[in-house]
Formats: structure tokens, C-alpha cells, sequence
């Protein structure tokens, strides 16, 4: 069962979900990850600052690291557009899925304009696992003090990353770039408690690396369209028959 | 190029390489979220794609990776997933568990394994 928490103002569900972040794995998760990404915007030659600006208009590790690396081999413009675009397609189903939990009969688009440009894999899943536990009218200040948190995490450590850069061990930056894969594998598994959600899971796992060497192209988006209706309707056929 | 140009020309790429083909995708999310309530079909069946998506590039990124993890061999890399995995379920699914063995597994093969 989804853990509950009454919260008095929004203030508080704000708090809430500053100490929710602070306990989640993805706290020290983002600041591996972004020690990392400081690394690599170090080594290809931009500023901190433009790294901090990034961090916050794109808030997407991926995205940024294809960006950085975009930048710094001097690629196509048009080439890197659709390479970050193809990365991003999963915060279309996330923005999908979380949204509606956020709105109440008096929500207003412009009070989702930030949910939404906060949607991203860490905030998604605390998001999806406490949000059923919470007032609706209190739900959106909790995302908002959650994200907030992650993200200066992520500007923070962004800094740090970036003069640590010149001493990082290969072995050191491979492990901080292991840390994405691997926080998302086991919190996504943390948080699968419907059978869908793990017939999603590995349906995806074993897809991508088939599709790959079946030379598909488009490869993550078939893996979400073919994997996620699979586990769907997986999931309704069981539904419809107990 | 002309010096100005040089100068913000990171940010240019930032604006359109970088947020606008990122950001498109959340503003789709939400104009297509702004007539479904949370019990319904789509919305459960988008969670199942997103959880299916994010799978396709968690073994994107271990199996086909870049830049210095691509320098740890892949049965390395594959094998610090499961430990990590493995210390997740045995040490009461804890995901932070999970994590620092996963990754201690990759730090030590990549030591054993790299000259």
C-alpha cells in the first residue's frame, strides 16, 4: 500500500516533498550522475554556468549528455536535434501518466506548466509511488518541493563535477556513468508492484537489444509501443477474466 | 566565425538542439494529459510505454554504452547489473543497496580487468 501523509498548506506538502527527495536513492544517485556530467562539459569545453543553464532548461541527463558531446565534436545541428529528440520520447508517456494525478477540479493548466517541465525519470517515480497517499490540492506543491530539490542537487554537483573533472580515473567516470542504468533498473523494479509494471519492465529489458540487432530503426520508441501494449493488455486479460 | 557568434554560440545549441526537441515532449504530455483523469485506459496504458521506454534504455546504456564506460568490458558491465540487482532483492530491497553494490562490482572489475 502507498504510504500516506496529510499535509496542513502547501507549504508543508512543499516540505514533504523536499524530505522525500533528500531520503530517496536518487538524491545521491544525481549527485554521482552530475559530478559526471560536470566531467564531461569540463573536457569539451564549455562553462559551468552554461552547464548550470542546462541543467535547468533541459533537466534530462541523457538529452544533456548527447548535447555536451554534440557541442564539443562540433555534429550536425540538425543530427544532435534529433538525437536529443529520440532520447526524450519517454517524457511524453511519463508527462501522460503523472499529470492527471496532479489535477483537481480546480486546477489550472498554468499551475501544471511546471509539473510538467519538472517530468523526469527520478521525479516520475517518487512521484507515481507517494502521490496516491496524498491530498489531491496538496499533490502539486509535494512534486514541486521534490523537484526543486532534485534539481539544484543535480545544478550543484554539476559545479562540483566540473573542477573535479582534471583528477577523475576512467574507472571513476565510468562508474558515474553506470549510475544512470543502474538507479533506474532498481528503482523502476522498487516501484513495480502491479504485474504490469514488471511485464513492462522486462519486456523492455529483453526488446531493445533484439530490435537493435534486428536492425530496426527507431529502436526505444518500438521497444515502449510494443513492450508497454504488450504488458497492457497482458495486464486488462487477467483483469477481464478474474 | 565571427567572435560574437563564437560566444553564445553554446547557448544557441542549447535553446535548439538541446530544450526545444526535449521540451516538445512534455508539452505534448500535457496537452494530451489535460482531458484524462487518473483512472483512465490511457493513462494506464502511457505508464506501461513509459516503464517499457525506460527499460530499452537502461539496456541501451549498460549494453550499448559511451564515452569512458564504454572502456569496462561488457560482461563486466552486465555482471555488476546483476550483483546490483541481487543486493537489492536480498538486502531488504533496499534500492541504495542495490546501488553501491552494482557499482563497487563495476569499480573492482574495471580495476581486474583494465591494464
Amino acid at each position: 500500500m502507498p504510504v500516506s501523509a496529510t499535509y496542513d498548506s502547501s507549504s508543508a506538502a512543499f516540505l514533504g516533498g523536499v524530505r522525500r527527495a533528500v531520503r530517496s536513492v536518487f538524491f545521491p544517485v544525481m549527485m554521482g550522475t552530475y559530478i559526471g556530467i560536470g566531467a564531461l562539459a569540463h573536457d569539451f569545453g564549455l562553462t559551468p554556468w552554461w552547464l548550470a543553464l542546462s541543467t535547468i532548461v533541459v533537466w534530462a541527463a541523457p538529452a544533456q549528455v548527447i548535447l555536451i558531446t554534440a557541442i564539443g565534436l562540433g555534429s550536425s545541428m540538425i543530427e544532435a536535434a534529433i538525437a536529443v529528440s529520440l532520447s526524450a520520447i519517454r517524457l511524453f508517456p511519463m508527462a501522460v501518466s503523472l499529470l492527471p494525478l496532479l489535477r483537481g477540479p480546480g486546477t489550472r493548466v498554468r499551475h501544471l506548466l511546471l509539473p510538467a517541465h519538472f517530468t523526469s525519470v527520478s521525479m516520475w517515480m517518487e512521484s507515481l509511488r507517494y502521490l496516491p497517499g496524498i491530498a489531491q490540492e496538496r499533490r502539486i506543491a509535494f512534486c514541486n518541493g521534490l523537484s526543486v530539490t532534485f534539481m539544484s542537487t543535480a545544478v550543484t554537483f554539476g559545479f562540483i563535477g566540473f573542477y573535479l573533472a582534471a583528477g577523475l580515473p576512467t574507472v571513476f567516470a565510468a562508474a558515474l556513468l553506470f549510475l544512470t542504468p543502474l538507479s533506474f533498473l532498481i528503482s523502476t523494479a522498487s516501484n513495480a508492484r502491479m504485474m504490469m509494471d514488471r511485464l513492462a519492465l522486462v519486456l523492455g529489458l529483453v526488446l531493445l537489444p533484439l530490435l537493435v540487432y534486428l536492425d530496426v530503426g527507431l529502436d526505444l520508441m518500438w521497444t515502449g509501443i510494443i513492450g508497454g501494449t504488450l504488458a497492457y493488455a497482458i495486464h486488462r486479460l487477467r483483469e477481464a477474466t478474474r | 566565425m565571427n567572435p560574437v557568434i563564437a560566444e553564445f554560440w553554446p547557448y544557441l545549441m542549447l535553446v535548439i538542439v538541446g530544450y526545444l526537441p526535449n521540451e516538445v515532449w512534455r508539452v505534448l504530455g500535457l496537452v494530451l494529459a489535460r482531458g484524462l483523469n487518473e483512472d483512465s485506459e490511457i493513462v494506464m496504458w502511457s505508464r506501461a510505454v513509459a516503464t517499457a521506454i525506460l527499460a530499452g534504455v537502461i539496456a541501451k546504456l549498460i549494453l550499448f554504452s559511451s564515452g569512458a564506460l564504454d572502456t569496462i568490458p561488457i560482461w563486466v558491465r552486465v555482471a555488476a547489473t546483476l550483483c546490483g540487482f541481487l543486493g537489492f532483492l536480498l538486502i531488504k530491497r533496499s534500492a541504495l543497496a542495490g546501488v553501491v553494490i552494482g557499482l563497487s562490482t563495476l569499480v573492482l572489475g574495471g580495476y581486474l580487468t583494465t591494464p
